[in-house]
């Protein structure tokens, strides 16, 4: 889909590779249309993109996914699920019917599923782990998808698919009818047509008990091919991934794709956040300053609230903590000469000439005051996100940087957050499973879902925050935003989300 | 001593080295701890033992003719001397447990069962095998070569049964040298069914706990026809090997290659479509969409028959204030009361006649909804009281363990024979062989010892256990049969069968 990647395989190679299927097909650099929403992506994209397509794209999709995955965690409902995910759908991954529109738009929205979809497949076919998620998710989509399907499109695009489903013949149908309307929950009236297949095709199925079952053959509803439909793609998804885990090492050749495919396939972990100044600007939050830190201290997520803690009980951090801290505050709002102020108050035991030697500098250099080229110096250090705080070294002792999630076993986990006042034997538990999986985000998510439960629900109930506005928390400032915003509903004009976009830094 | 541990002490026990890492494999090896089994009598007679049959060139394998080299079978090729069966000997006894394994359990056509063609291959060596050992250690992870192999651990180690697992990737005693643990993962097992009369308790009137009789056999009897009759017409299953469980209940190995092949969803997909029963005690159990399913349909034909004696007439299920359970299950208030009414003023009523009020009371003006909802109720009910009880969980997980056929059940010293499900109405755990029974059998024989075509008589063919173990060889012989010609049809095609 790149060009370069192309023209860097020796052809014979490339012969080895398609001995199966044209899973990398010679690039005939051509727009493909796409007839329909839906795509079983059995055709590898050809046209080229710019890298910068490349990246945002995938990002994009990345993004639906870890939600959808999130969906999972948290046990949402089908229903839920799909309520929710609709806004993030719309926002990162537009895909509308042919009836909507006949534009270049709707083959633009298309062709980035597309792409996007198998620029995923690159970063994540390297390991099973990975595999098996990625097409369980994708599979997850694809359902999510079919639902909202216009009906007539959805028949044109599964005849597109060539499937080998035996169609129940009249005579058959005949003599077994009474049966499969009554496997099916057919009633007179309904489409009469049924499928067969080996049972194992469609095990949800017959676990319900709802198709005929004869001699190993499972009579299917016309109305439940989506089953159908779901195994199939999943299968053909399997084993496309399989082949593409061995066509990988060459990709690696191609020094600029290898490290956004690597990033990716990382960011799987936590879904990587950048850091937005619109994080900074809370309205209704007045300026903030050294000394209403403790008090706003209650809306740190843990990973701050434990650095606050231990600077609080040591009166003084090692380097890492002091710089994940500082990039903190830096973010929530508070200026440089209030951090000073703020870390020159917090260490208490050192003197001032020790302070301005040892310590401004650092703090003076992470906003950017100092130091590093001058390009960087306008900004200074991004606030960290969770992705970032996932993947450093663990700390050493005495050091209280990190994600506590990960850094912290399991007994002190819960210590802390009981501490924090987590209490309720649940969440306690879910966090102590996310954990166990390194869900690490997860858990986070969980403890902040708790703790502003009530809020939660009035903003839900009320319609004043959409789905979007509560998606997973990714980085620590989003959670303090989102903590103190919703912790102030109500109160004059806060609580208007995206309200501090308006202020450019 | 800190290490000493008592042999009442239940533990797992993980036991890693194979019988043959023993330089004489014939002796018991020095560290197992079993008295009985190290005695020098023992070792010197086994070993006599081999030494015949260096020069007995005797072939009785002549069911799979086969250019190869035949696989010897020791249990037939031993006859050890005589053993008084005293009628003070108990089935537990290691001399009545050794004779048991040498004389009588028919290893050859278990190997047979389990390999899936005549000469040993992975489907037998890489299948796990549990023992359950007299001081109820329990040993996991034990797989064998060959069927002698086997056969001589089990007279080694005196197991007081065991249990049949999957086949693995790869050799279980070796799945710890493995650098990735995904390599060794289940590939294959049986789909597996597991009727116990425990699920039947709340509802069983005549017998409790471990105990059964005849009227509450008959729980096992309906389940055995339903289950058996919809892995067959519905599945397509043909290989379906049932066992009675030794006491009160009874196991199904569906053996067909298709069903072995199953993953984990494909088989909690079975278990759930044969499931009926929801929920605990109290609640209704059974809600079933309307029109039933055909399974269900056929199901409720079947168990008709049984309701009416089996449960009416034998379990008397609503005797006295049991009455209020039934009470429960009529979704009609009107005819609730009217019963209620009338059963309270009768209260020993049998429960066929109480059965019979509620149409009699429906039809004389006490009910308020339709009738097809009143029949609709009374099929939940005869469902309730009649549709199999599985223990699901055990036919979910490719790598669930289960006993293996013919072993000896610890409680009653009965032998775990199979089950011929079309003489299933006529089958009677109570006339089932105890081990004590069948070693006495042998000694009370006096027919020839070959028969009329020079064959040597083997010891189970003079006992109560040969009906059982001629019904397993055909059941085999089956399977093997289309084994032969489905791989014969795999091979011609040039792919493997796909599901
Ligand atoms: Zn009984």
């Amino acid at each position: 889909m790149i060009r370069s990647d192309y023209s860097r395989v020796d052809p014979k190679r490339r012969a080895n590779l398609n001995y199966k299927k044209k899973q990398f097909a010679t690039a005939e650099f051509q727009q493909q249309q796409y007839e329909h929403r839906l795509n079983f992506y059995e055709l590898p994209p050809t046209a080229e993109i710019t890298l910068e397509e490349f990246e945002t794209w995938a990002i994009n999709r990345l993004k639906v996914l870890s939600e959808l995955e999130a969906c999972t965690f948290r046990n949402k409902t089908p229903e839920e699920t799909a309520e929710y995910m609709t806004g993030i759908l719309n926002k990162y991954l537009p895909l509308r019917s042919n009836s909507s529109s006949k534009s270049q738009a709707l083959q633009d929205e298309r062709r980035k599923d597309h792409y996007s979809h198998f620029i995923l497949r690159l970063a994540f076919s390297s390991t099973e782990v990975l595999r098996r998620r990625f097409s369980r998710l994708e599979t997850m989509l694809f359902k999510l998808r079919w639902l909202k399907d216009d009906v007539f499109e959805r028949k044109d695009f599964v005849k597109g698919l060539n499937l080998d489903w035996d169609e129940v013949g009249e005579e058959e149908k005949k003599e077994i009818l009474d049966k499969l309307m009554a496997a099916g929950g057919v009633k007179k009236g309904d489409e009469m047509d049924w499928f067969k297949v080996d049972w194992e095709r469609v095990p949800e199925l017959v676990e319900q008990r709802k198709v005929f079952v004869r001699r190993g053959k499972a009579f299917v509803p016309q109305r439940e091919q989506m089953s159908l439909v779901v195994v199939e793609f999943t299968k053909r998804l399997d084993n496309a991934l399989e082949l593409t885990s061995r066509a990988l090492p060459r990709l690696d050749e191609d020094d600029r794709l290898a490290p956004i495919l690597a990033h990716l396939s990382q960011s799987f972990t936590a879904p990587d956040s950048a850091y937005s100044s619109s994080d900074a600007n809370i309205d209704g939050l007045n300026v903030i300053t050294a000394n209403s830190i403790d008090t706003l201290s209650t809306h740190f997520p843990l990973c701050m609230q434990n650095l606050h803690q231990n600077l609080r009980a040591n009166s003084h951090l090692k380097h890492f903590g002091r710089l994940q801290y500082t990039l903190f505050l830096k973010g929530i709002g508070l200026s440089l000469e209030e951090c000073i102020v703020f870390w020159r108050q917090s260490f208490k035991l050192i003197t001032d000439d020790k302070f301005n030697k040892e310590y401004k500098y650092n703090v003076r250099h992470s906003y950017g005051d100092v130091g590093g080229d001058a390009n960087r110096r306008g900004r200074g250090y991004t606030p960290y996100s969770c992705q970032k705080l996932l993947t450093e070294p663990l700390p050493g002792p005495g050091q209280a940087h990190g994600c506590p999630y990960r850094t912290f076993t399991s007994d002190n986990l819960v210590a802390l957050l009981q501490r924090t006042g987590i209490n309720d034997w649940d969440v306690l538990k879910g966090v102590k499973e996310d954990v166990g999986k390194q869900r690490y985000h997860v858990a986070c998510n969980r403890v902040f879902e708790h703790a502003h439960k009530r809020e939660i629900k009035r903003v839900k109930d009320d319609g004043s925050w959409s789905a979007t506005d509560l998606d997973t928390i990714v980085h620590p400032n989003t959670y303090f935003k989102r903590s103190w915003l919703l912790k102030h509903v109500g109160e004059g004009n806060v609580g208007v989300v995206g309200g501090g976009d308006r202020m450019e830094e | 001593m800190p290490h000493s541990i008592s042999p009442q002490s239940t533990q797992t026990l993980e036991a890693d080295s194979p019988p043959a890492a023993n330089p004489n494999p014939d002796l018991p090896s020095q560290d197992m701890s079993m008295s009985d089994a190290s005695s020098p009598a023992a070792a010197e007679e086994q070993a006599k033992v081999n030494l015949e049959e260096l020069f007995n060139d005797e072939d009785s394998d002549n069911e799979f003719s086969s250019s190869a080299p035949q696989v010897k079978f020791e249990d037939e090729l031993s006859q050890p001397a005589p053993l008084k069966v005293s009628p003070r000997s108990q089935f537990s006894d290691p001399e009545i447990m050794r004779a048991f394994y040498q004389r009588l359990f028919p290893f050859r056509y278990l190997f047979q069962w389990l390999n899936h063609s005549p000469l040993p291959c992975n489907d037998f060596a890489h299948r796990e095998f549990a023992f359950t050992l007299p001081n109820d250690a329990y040993l996991r992870y034990q797989s064998f070569p060959t069927a002698d192999l086997f056969r001589k651990q089990c007279i080694q180690m005196l197991p007081s049964r065991f249990e049949i697992g999957p086949v693995y990737s790869t050799n279980p005693r070796d799945r710890k040298q493995l650098r990735k643990a995904s390599a060794f993962r289940p590939l294959t097992k049986e789909l597996v069914f597991d009727i116990d009369m425990t699920d039947y308790d709340e509802i069983r009137t005549c017998c409790s706990g471990a105990s059964i009789c005849p009227k509450c056999w008959a729980f096992i009897t309906m389940a055995i026809k339903v289950i058996d009759v919809a892995l067959r017409e519905d599945f397509g299953f043909k290989h379906i090997l049932w066992v009675y469980s030794g006491r009160r209940g009874a196991h199904a190995w569906v053996c067909d290659k298709r069903a072995r092949e199953m993953d984990d969803q494909r088989r909690r997909a079975v278990a759930g479509y044969l499931e009926l029963l929801k929920g605990g005690d109290g609640a209704k159990r059974v809600n079933p969409r309307r029109p039933l399913h055909p399974h269900l349909e056929r199901s409720l034909n079947i168990l008709k028959e049984h309701f009416q004696t089996t449960i009416l007439h034998e379990q008397d299920p609503w005797a006295e204030e049991k009455s209020a359970h039934l009470l429960q299950l009529i979704p009609d208030v009107k005819l609730r009361d009217a019963l209620k009414t009338k059963w309270d003023s009768s209260p020993s009523r049998p429960s066929p006649s109480k059965w019979a009020d509620i149409d009699t009371l429906a039809k004389s003006g006490s009910l308020s909804m339709k009738p097809q909802q009143l029949l609709e109720a009374k099929q939940d009910i005869l469902l309730e009281y009649t549709y199999p009880r599985l223990d699901a969980e055990v036919s979910k997980k490719l790598n669930h363990l289960l006993k293996s056929p013919f072993v000896i059940h610890p409680g009653t010293g009965r032998v775990c024979v199979p089950i011929d499900p079309r003489e299933v109405e006529s089958f009677d755990p109570f006339t089932v062989p105890t081990v004590v029974q069948l070693l006495g059998e042998i000694d009370a024989w006096k027919g020839q010892a070959e028969t009329e075509d020079g064959k040597k008589v083997q010891d189970w063919e003079k006992t109560s256990l040969k009906p059982y173990v001629d019904y397993f060889r055909g059941f085999v012989a089956n399977l093997l049969k289309d084994e032969k010609s489905g791989i014969k049809r795999e091979r011609e095609e040039g792919e493997p069968m796909e599901f």
